[in-house]
């Protein structure tokens, strides 16, 4: 039997068990969603901006391990989604993201809302493609969905045209893909494998570093457990923090510029970097000539392109990150191996231990009402969680001081470092993860990107926590200036008026009224609102937000507008020469 | 280090953007590209391209794994290490040609195994296939001979691996 492009459309999404699709509708993705008006197993979500919406997907796809779905309309509505695309495909998330386009005969002559979106995200997603035949539809749509979710995942876009959504053609969904130019790596190489255990078991010095891959990979618990076989020291990125409890007693922290001084002085001194699914962007390596210097250097990870891309390898290993962990304990099971330097790397352990204990992470400032604080509540109040990040002072404060393990899991945009993430994406997360507590951190400013989003959450009734540290800067920035720049602070202030003195150095100076008043604009949402100035009330807070389970609460935390992230490596420094805090 | 002559062949989905991907994949990634050339082969859904670029080793294993990460990459050949044949074709017109002019562009058709493929009043155009470096010599040989007269059309490199 014949049927519609979007009755094709709607199958395969069922066929592909897509519960939940976050969508904007628009002239040419009208027909899609009269087409979804039909079913129920498919949930539509509409967020209030096609930004927010990709973030809400995202954060769904992190949080669930599913492919997020997103339906869009041409031209604006597509190019909406240009930042999250980028976003996902950082940070290696499944999405498969589907936009209106105007019909085969109108592309190219810019008709109304006409944008080549597939040209724009090219070199951003993982694979991008306009169905212009109506017969290749149900392989396109299955194709997109391997893409998306196998390999390194990433975004996919399917761009299609209104005439092909019309269409009359076949109602076959296929069972099975063959893409000839993609195979992504299902095996491992044994002998590379072993080359790498006998690495592990004769250095002197060795420590783990382990990024996303992971956490992607879900390979948590064999990682937990090829640290206490192995008993070697473990690091972390921003996006591999989880990957084994951050109270583990061989974890010793985040790497980075931002990262603990057991970690980034263990990168520095260890002999044997045993790194899984990390890219080592700049962030983490510090100045790269000196990064690791004295260490042989193995490296898994399922995307060969992040082998020897930023730091050259000794030893590389192609392929997914829990399989190549598994065969790593397979051969540490099989085979009794000699650990010949025994009491060198008691020592070594001993002094990983010794500086995380010497040196632990704290904010300078102790008294008063401080993020540190609130994160130490959330870590010890909300033990079943999700913590979503938006990007600034606020992530890095979160990636240093929150916990994570088997039950509290953390999403942020740690390759992008996309603003107005954190509230859209926690939206997304919540509707994926309904029984958890999902929380929000923001700042001030990446909250008033995508701030639209409070009807969205309050008419789906969404519970989540919206904490808004409010020091009235883009204070990461505002860091830099501090630090850098002679404190000027060029367009960061967000108390700025007009009748303000133009060179206002002063943070501390009687300031003009803050815009928006958080607490007015959650009520005037028919959300809930409270803001907090004193360390005593945020238990009080957090109690409040409890009582709410029918809607967002946002916590407005009033914080020290000079409080800055430490301890911090400076640009183009070895990761050994931190600045601990001044 | 060193930057050195690289070549690829590519065997691509012979679909609408695939060419925007590659180009675009060596602009976004600030790879040097020196020439491209693309053509549909015995199947006509593949394609294959033969790129040339100027990278040093570090960049080079890059952009091949790259290539190979792009769904419409069937297949990467490195071509700096295999045995190919490589032809570039080459044309050269050539105006305001006196009589001993046009007798020494046959002259030098002649020695280099040129052919002249069309002639109308005093313009000349000169036909040429050759590898890249043959045509380099044949285009500073005519720009000596012929300063300012010449106009040069260059079609890149194709390659195929030896029989």
């Amino acid at each position: 039997m014949a049927i519609k492009g979007t009755e094709l459309f709607v199958k395969a999404l069922i066929e592909e068990g897509v519960d939940t699709l976050f969508g904007y509708p628009g002239g040419q993705a009208i027909d899609l969603f009269d087409a979804l008006y039909d079913q129920d197993k498919i949930e539509v979500i509409l967020p209030r901006h096609e930004q927010a919406l990709i973030h809400a997907a995202d954060g769904y796809a992190r949080s669930t391990g599913k492919v997020g779905v997103c339906l869009v309309t041409s031209g604006p509505g597509a190019t909406n989604l240009v930042t999250g695309i980028a976003t996902a495909n950082y940070d290696s998330v499944p999405l498969v993201c589907f936009t209106g386009q105007v019909p085969l005969n109108l592309m190219g002559n810019d008709a109304f809302q006409e944008v080549d979106i597939v040209g724009v995200t090219r070199g951003i997603c993982k694979y991008a493609v306009t169905v212009r035949k109506r017969e290749d539809l149900p392989r396109i749509i299955k194709e997109a969905f391997y893409i998306a979710s196998t390999g390194r995942p990433g975004p996919v876009v399917v761009d299609l045209p209104k005439d092909i959504q019309q269409e009359m053609g076949t109602e076959e969904y296929p069972t099975m893909v063959n893409i000839r130019g993609y195979k992504p790596n299902a095996a491992v190489n044994m002998r590379q494998i072993k080359k790498a255990v006998r690495l592990l078991q004769e250095a002197k010095k060795p420590l783990f570093l382990i990024g996303g891959g992971v956490n992607i990979a879900h390979a948590n618990k064999e990682m937990t457990k090829l640290v206490e076989k192995t008993n070697v020291p473990i690091i972390t990125t921003i996006m591999g923090k989880g990957a084994i409890s951050s109270q583990h007693k061989m974890y010793l922290g985040n790497i980075g510029i931002h990262g603990s001084y057991a970690a980034n002085h263990a990168v520095t001194d260890c002999d044997l970097l045993f790194s899984i699914g990390t890219r080592f962007n700049d962030r983490i390596t510090g100045k790269t000539s000196e990064f690791a210097k004295n260490a042989t250097i193995v490296h898994i990870d399922v995307d060969a392109a992040s082998i020897s891309k930023n730091i050259a390898v000794d030893v590389p290993i192609v392929a997914d990150a829990k399989l190549a962990i598994e065969s790593i304990l397979d051969v540490l099971q099989k085979k009794t191996m000699e650990v010949p330097y025994v009491s060198e790397r008691e020592e070594w352990v001993k002094q990983l231990l010794g500086w995380k204990q010497k040196y632990p992470l704290r904010m300078k400032q102790q008294k008063g009402l401080t993020p540190e604080k609130v994160l130490r509540v959330i870590n010890k109040r909300y033990k079943d969680s999700i913590i979503v990040t938006d990007v600034g002072q606020n992530q890095l404060w979160t990636t240093q001081y929150i916990d994570l393990d088997e039950n509290r899991q953390l999403l942020t945009s740690g390759g992008l470092g996309t603003m107005g993430y954190g509230f859209p994406a926690a939206m997304g997360a919540q509707l994926g993860n309904p029984e958890k507590r999902v929380i929000a951190i923001s700042g001030d400013g990446g909250f008033q990107m995508n701030i639209q989003e409070m009807a969205t959450a309050v008419v789906l009734e969404l519970p989540v926590i919206l904490i808004v540290f409010n020091n009235g800067y883009l204070g990461n920035v505002r860091q830099w200036q501090e630090l850098y720049f002679n404190k000027r602070y060029s367009s960061t202030c967000l108390r700025y008026r007009k009748s303000c003195e133009r060179d206002c150095m002063n943070p501390d100076k009687c300031c003009p009224k803050y815009t928006p008043d958080f607490v007015k604009l959650a009520e005037s949402y028919d959300a809930k609102g409270i803001r907090v100035e004193k360390e005593e009330d945020i238990e009080k807070a957090f109690a409040f937000a409890d009582e709410n389970k029918k809607g967002p609460t946002i916590i407005e935390f009033i914080i020290d507008p000079k409080a800055n992230v430490w301890p911090m490596v400076p640009a183009g420094n070895t990761l050994d020469n931190m600045i601990m805090d001044c | 280090m060193e930057m050195t002559k690289r070549w690829v062949s590519l065997y691509v989905e012979n679909q609408v953007g695939v060419l925007a991907k590659i180009s675009g994949l060596f602009s976004g990634k600030s790879y040097n590209m020196q020439s491209l050339t693309v053509g549909e082969t015995e199947d006509p859904t593949v394609s294959r391209m033969t790129i040339g670029m100027l990278s040093d080793d570090i960049t080079f294993e890059q952009i091949k794994k790259q290539l190979n990460r792009c769904v419409e990459v069937i297949k990467v050949v490195d071509f700096t290490v295999a045995e190919t044949r490589m032809r570039e074709i080459l044309f050269i017109k050539v105006g305001g040609c006196s009589l001993a002019d046009k007798e020494e562009i046959f002259r030098i058709a002649q020695v280099f195994k040129l052919d002249v493929v069309d002639y109308r009043g005093n313009t000349l155009l000169v036909e040429c296939i050759k590898s890249e470096d043959d045509n380099n010599e044949v285009v500073e040989l005519f720009n000596r001979a012929f300063p300012s007269r010449i106009e040069v059309v260059r079609g890149g490199n194709v390659a195929i691996e030896r029989a």
